[in-house]
Parts: C-alpha cells; sequence; structure tokens
C-alpha cells in the first residue's frame, strides 16, 4: 500500500533579510511518520517549522500539507513553540493556557466538550494538580510540559514540536517521548536531545541552511552500547550531511 | 437621562464611567504591551484638538476622528510586532502634538482653557461626555465579554491564536481603535498628560494579585473606583486640582504594591 504524504516541500528558500536561512529544501513526510530534526542553532530548524506553519511564507518553492498551503491546514496541526514571547506577569491559569488549544474561529466561548478534552489531557500529562496554578508561579520544566497539553488538546492530525525536552529533566524527558511514542499521528520534533533517535523515530533530518533526510535514525548505535557520546554521533552526522 | 444631575453627582458618574473603561482597556494595554501605542494615540490626539478649533467644527467630533485616524496608523506600523517600541511611534505621537500646538496658534481670538485638555477637569465632564463614555463602556464590555477567550489568547501568545484560525490582525486593529475611544472619552475628566498614568497603575497592581484576565479587570476596576473617590475627597479637603489628586494617590498604591513585591 502506498503510503499518503502529509507534507510535501518543493525546491524551498528562504531568507529574513539578504542572507538565505534556508536553501532548496526538498522533503515528503508521510502520514504518521515520526520525523526527529537536529542541527545546530542558527542552522534554521525553528524557521523550518514556521514555514510548514504558515507562520512564514517561503521566498522560493512551496510547501503543502495535504495538498493544501499550509495556511489551510493549520487548524489541524498541534504546536509547540520554542520559546512563547509571554509577559511573566500576565495573569493566566494553566487550564486557561491549555484551552487554547481548543480555540475554534466558529465558536466564542469553550464548551463542555472543550473543558472535558482538557482536563483528560492534563491527566495524561500528570499535569492536573496545577491547574488552576498562574503559569508565571511554576517552573521551565512545567510550563513546557503545559505547552505540549495545548498543543495536544485539539487532537490534531499533525504534530509539529519545537525542542518539547528543553528544560526538562531526565525523568520528564522520558515521560514526554513514552507519550509521543504512542501517539499515532504525523510528529516532527526539533531536539537537541540526541536521545530523540533512541525513541523510536523513523527518519531524522539535520537541519543547517540545507536539509539532509537519514533514513536509519540511530545509524545502527544503541545507546547502551556505551561506546559514543553526543559529540561524536553529532560529528558524525554533520559530516555526513554537509556533502 | 443626565440632565438632573448636579456638577458633583456628574463627576460621581464620570469618575464611574472613566472606571470601567480603565479596567478594561488599562488591563488589555498591559497584557499586550501597549502602552506606549497608548500614549503615542492619547499625545498624538492633541492634533484632532488644534484642527476642530482651527476648522471650528465640534472638538469631540475633531478630537474622535484624528484619534483614530493614529489608531489605524498605528495598527499598521504595529501590527508585525507590537511591542517593538519603533521610533515611528514616537515621531506620530510629537508630529500629532505639533499640529494640535500649530493649530492653535492659527486660530485666531481663540480663547479657551487649553489646561482642561491636558490636563482634565472631573469635576467639569459636560454632560454630552457622558453619554460618549456610555457608549464607549458598552462598547469595551461588550468587546471583552464576547472576545474574551480570542483576546487572552492573542496576548499571550499571538502565533497559536493566528493558528488557531483567529483572525489576530482584525483584533489588533479593533483594539487600538477602542484605545482610541477611550482616550478620547478620557480627555474631558483626565487630560491627555496623565491618561497613560491612570489607566496603567490599576491593572499594574491588580495584575500581581490575580490569576485571570477576568479577576484582574475586576481588581482593577475596583481599585480605580478606590483611587478616584479618595483622589476625590482629598481634592475636596485641600482644595487642589482633583485629577492630579487622583494620580498621586495611585501613584502612592503603586509605589507600596511595587515595594511589597520587590521584598
Ligand atoms: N525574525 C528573524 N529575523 C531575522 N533573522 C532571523 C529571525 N529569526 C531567526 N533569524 C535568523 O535565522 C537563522 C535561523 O534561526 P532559527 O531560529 O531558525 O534557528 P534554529 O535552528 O531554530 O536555532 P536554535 O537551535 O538556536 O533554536 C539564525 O541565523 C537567526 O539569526
Ligand atoms: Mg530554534
Amino acid at each position: 500500500m502506498k503510503k499518503q504524504i502529509a507534507i510535501e516541500v518543493k525546491n524551498l528558500f528562504f531568507k529574513y533579510d539578504k542572507e538565505y536561512i534556508l536553501e532548496d529544501i526538498n522533503l515528503k513526510i508521510y502520514e504518521n511518520e515520526y520525523i526527529a530534526i537536529i542541527g545546530p542553532n542558527g542552522g534554521g530548524k525553528t524557521t523550518f517549522l514556521k514555514l510548514l506553519l504558515g507562520l512564514l511564507t517561503p521566498t522560493k518553492g512551496s510547501i503543502k500539507v495535504y495538498d493544501k498551503p499550509p495556511s489551510r491546514y493549520k487548524t489541524s496541526i498541534g504546536y509547540l513553540p520554542q520559546r512563547v514571547n509571554f509577559n511573566l506577569d500576565m495573569p493566566i491559569s494553566v487550564k486557561d493556557i491549555v484551552l487554547q488549544g481548543r480555540l475554534n474561529s466558529k465558536k466564542l466561548f469553550y464548551e463542555k466538550e472543550d473543558y472535558k478534552k482538557c482536563d483528560q489531557i492534563l491527566e495524561k500529562l500528570d499535569l492536573k494538580d496545577l491547574k488552576e496554578r498562574k503559569i508565571s508561579q511554576l517552573s521551565g520544566g512545567q510550563r513546557q510540559k503545559i505547552l505540549l497539553a495545548r498543543a495536544l488538546v485539539s487532537e490534531p492530525k499533525i504534530l509539529i514540536l519545537d525542542e518539547p525536552t528543553a528544560s526538562i529533566d531526565i525523568k520528564g524527558q522520558k515521560e514526554i517521548y513514552k507519550i509521543l511514542k504512542e501517539l499515532e499521528l504525523t510528529k516532527i520534533v526539533v531536539s537537541h536531545d540526541i536521545k530523540i533517535l533512541f525513541e523510536g523515530i523513523d527518519r531524522v533530518a539535520y537541519i543547517n541552511r540545507k536539509l539532509f533526510m537519514h533514513e536509519n535514525p540511530n545509524f545502527g548505535l544503541k545507546p547502551a552500547e556505551g561506546h559514543f557520546c553526543e559529540m561524536e554521533l553529532f560529528d558524525y552526522l554533520r559530516k555526513n550531511s554537509d556533502v | 437621562m443626565f440632565e438632573t444631575l448636579t456638577l458633583f453627582e456628574n463627576s460621581i458618574v464620570a469618575v464611574l464611567l472613566l472606571c470601567v473603561a480603565v479596567s478594561i482597556i488599562g488591563s488589555l494595554m498591559l497584557i499586550n504591551r501597549y502602552g506606549y501605542i497608548a500614549a503615542s494615540i492619547a499625545h498624538g490626539s492633541y492634533g484632532g484638538i488644534g484642527l476642530a478649533l482651527y476648522f471650528g467644527f465640534s472638538i469631540l467630533l475633531g478630537t474622535t476622528l484624528f484619534a483614530i485616524f493614529l489608531a489605524l496608523l498605528l495598527a499598521i506600523i504595529t501590527y508585525k510586532n507590537p511591542q517593538r517600541k519603533d521610533t515611528l511611534i514616537g515621531v506620530i505621537w510629537a508630529v500629532g502634538m505639533s499640529i494640535g500646538i500649530v493649530f492653535v496658534d492659527l486660530t485666531p481670538g481663540y480663547n479657551a482653557n487649553l489646561m482642561s485638555f491636558l490636563f482634565g477637569d472631573i469635576l467639569m465632564v459636560p454632560k454630552e461626555d457622558l453619554v460618549f463614555m456610555g457608549v464607549v463602556d458598552t462598547l469595551l464590555i461588550i468587546f471583552v465579554v464576547f472576545f474574551y477567550n480570542r483576546l487572552l489568547a492573542i496576548a499571550y501568545d499571538r502565533d497559536f491564536a493566528y493558528l488557531r484560525g483567529i483572525n489576530v490582525k482584525f483584533f489588533h486593529f479593533l483594539t487600538l481603535f477602542l484605545i482610541a475611544l477611550t482616550v478620547v472619552m478620557s480627555i474631558r475628566s483626565v487630560g491627555l498628560i496623565l491618561i497613560i498614568a491612570l489607566f496603567s497603575i490599576p491593572p499594574f497592581i491588580a495584575e500581581r494579585f490575580t490569576n485571570s484576565l477576568k479577576s484582574m479587570i475586576l481588581l482593577s476596576g475596583i481599585l480605580c473606583l478606590i483611587f478616584c473617590f479618595t483622589g476625590l475627597y482629598l481634592s475636596y479637603i485641600l482644595n487642589i486640582s482633583a485629577t492630579a489628586a487622583i494620580i498621586l494617590v495611585s501613584a502612592v498604591a503603586f509605589s507600596i504594591s511595587f515595594i511589597k513585591a520587590k521584598r
């Protein structure tokens, strides 16, 4: 059976100002694939995700999500941004943030169903004790998990996460990887944490201005063997990418 | 409906109407960090006063139209990045005021009391203004009640709100438009110079003690009432300007909350 293409990127170029941040990117992501994206700081990972979401427009080339431009498909995507440009003192509770995932242009107020889904996801991510807490009183890791809950609560078809495990402790990272592994949907996850390569992903993309897709996500290495360190793997990927 | 009110009763009504606007617009200004934009609209709208005097039409109409014009201009400039303190915002601020000064200078035989536009007088609010304030308050209440979830989401994370299908641009324009109307409705009572202080202080204090936008709005409204009535009372017993007294009371409360929070 031929797999359905979820996202198709053709000859994508992007620049903010003069210099291209992304160059000649071609990529097909299939339905229910789990893709990890790694690469150095400033390599263009966040920019690439924003293009997939339609938050930025390609300078050249095209992006199609289920044959539609990203802006027509965006409400079916769950997104966790790398950072929220947020005012530390803003009076908003965990519940109010997660509910944002249920916003919808057709209705003004949340309905019973929305509150139910919100409770379920908070329960699943073990956040329900924090439900009424003010966001500014929480730790960085807790905030990150709340943003993950917000991305999941809409029951998206595609999940796009920009460093979901940043500032989360090892135990929390394991939990998040486990949750992600079990979810049946198309997942694209940017990470600086190489452990993700051993958490059931299908392919890994390395982005540094150009994108290189590796079909074999961890090159046959196993974390338990102890004969690699993150730097080595990263170097290996880089050498094999910058052709 | 306000015909039978005395001047004193007028000012009580003005305070109540003003505090509704402060609680809603002040809170939205703070969580969106629109303070600088609002200050630009407030000061720039002096241009409307100058133009109205020179061309001889109603000051309320002149300021309203001019403030709306500035709000739309600023909405276009700031849409991409509302928190940016663009020099253009400062330029609009200065050009608006200069237009006002020039046209007031050019107006022959002009002898109205300019000070009242700059500093306001909550004890001298005319009845037409109360009607205008009532209309603006009604719009603000409708706005915040029906669009509460959208406004909150946009203030917290614009990109995410956009991805959920919310028309972020429309709400940016609408919010600035309502800030313009609020500025105009408050000029006579607070004055151009003091508007921003009155609209900033109660929400700033309320933000620290609440965990939802709803409660922030309510608490700002209550604080505003307390500050205004304390200020009015002080102005009466000390025989000083009511508006300035209100701002000073707010500033004292602001300092206390600030010192407390720092501890
Ligand atoms: N809004 C912007 N305007 C101009 N340049 C930008 C903007 N955002 C990012 N850049 C530039 O684009 C490049 C790629 O940035 P991007 O955030 O996509 O990198 P990244 O791979 O996500 O990095 P990190 O690992 O640090 O998150 C960087 O050189 C950055 O300086
Ligand atoms: Mg990034």
